[in-house]
């Protein structure tokens, strides 16, 4: 029985994702593709705002105001954690490049920094925004 | 070994060639300066009206970094999808149709960018 005989009927197949635990690494590069993707995303909402200030001031205050709504800030927050996750991370692979880091726990640790590190980075971007702490 | 026909008709793998794995890499190092610059200006001008964020693009430094930003930002996304579209996508017509429509949005959005910064740069 040749491989190319029928077409491949969809087998059942037994739940490993939810099942085992993740590593972190491979946590840290499904993170990295999919804030990439988000950000890619993003770049529309980006060029709406730019093209509003091109347009005039009276559309571009409608933007803003739309994009400083309670949903448009939790978009912009999550936006900007995507960003600083991808940042990160990207540098992490940066030094990949180099050559540095390539231990097992060295990819670990950079890995959980990458992850604390964006949300700290969130964080503190939100609170001086939120707070004029700068 | 990649002969004129094979070029041409885009055999071989694509993923990450030396071409596309160098331009990321660079555009990746570009983009944190230029990141960060951008993320300062924005602090800055929290709570500002129109008219201090169009003089801060008509600042030189500013419209030039963001310009800047906007063209490489582009352009490592652009790269970026390029490698997710050839991962996942597996019908052929699709795949290129994608990838096609990628270079689209980086281009297209890109120069609707820096077409809004030079306005509003040099004429607001």
């Amino acid at each position: 029985m040749s491989k190319n005989d029928a077409p491949a009927r969809a087998r059942p197949l037994s739940p490993h994702l939810q099942i085992y635990r993740w590593p972190v690494t491979m946590l840290s590069s499904i993170l990295h593709r999919g804030t990439g993707i988000a950000l890619y995303s993003g770049t529309l909402f980006l060029t709406i705002w730019l093209l509003a200030a091109a347009v005039g001031p009276s559309f571009f205050d409608q933007v803003a105001a739309i994009y400083a709504s309670p949903l448009g800030l939790v978009v912009t927050a999550g936006y900007s954690w995507a960003l600083f996750y991808h940042l990160l991370n990207g540098v992490r692979h940066l030094n990949w490049d180099a050559g540095l880091g390539f231990e097992i726990s060295q990819a670990n640790a950079s890995a959980t920094l990458v992850l604390v590190g964006s949300f700290v980075l969130t964080g503190l971007l939100w609170a001086v925004v939120l707070f004029d702490l700068i | 070994m990649q002969t004129p026909l094979g070029k041409i008709r885009g055999l071989g793998s694509a993923k990450e060639g030396v071409g596309h794995f160098w331009a990321q890499r660079v555009t990746a190092i570009a983009l944190i300066p230029l990141l960060l610059y951008f993320l300062a200006g924005l602090i800055s001008l929290r709570g500002a009206d129109y008219g201090a964020f169009s003089d801060w693009i008509a600042a030189p430094l500013n419209a030039v970094a963001l310009l800047a930003l906007v063209i490489v930002g582009f352009y490592h996304m652009s790269l970026g999808l390029q490698v997710v579209i050839e991962d996942y996508i597996h019908n052929e017509g699709a795949k290129i149709v994608l990838l096609v429509l990628n270079k689209f949005w980086a281009a297209g959005a890109g120069l609707a960018c820096v077409y809004a910064i030079l306005k509003v740069g040099l004429f607001a």
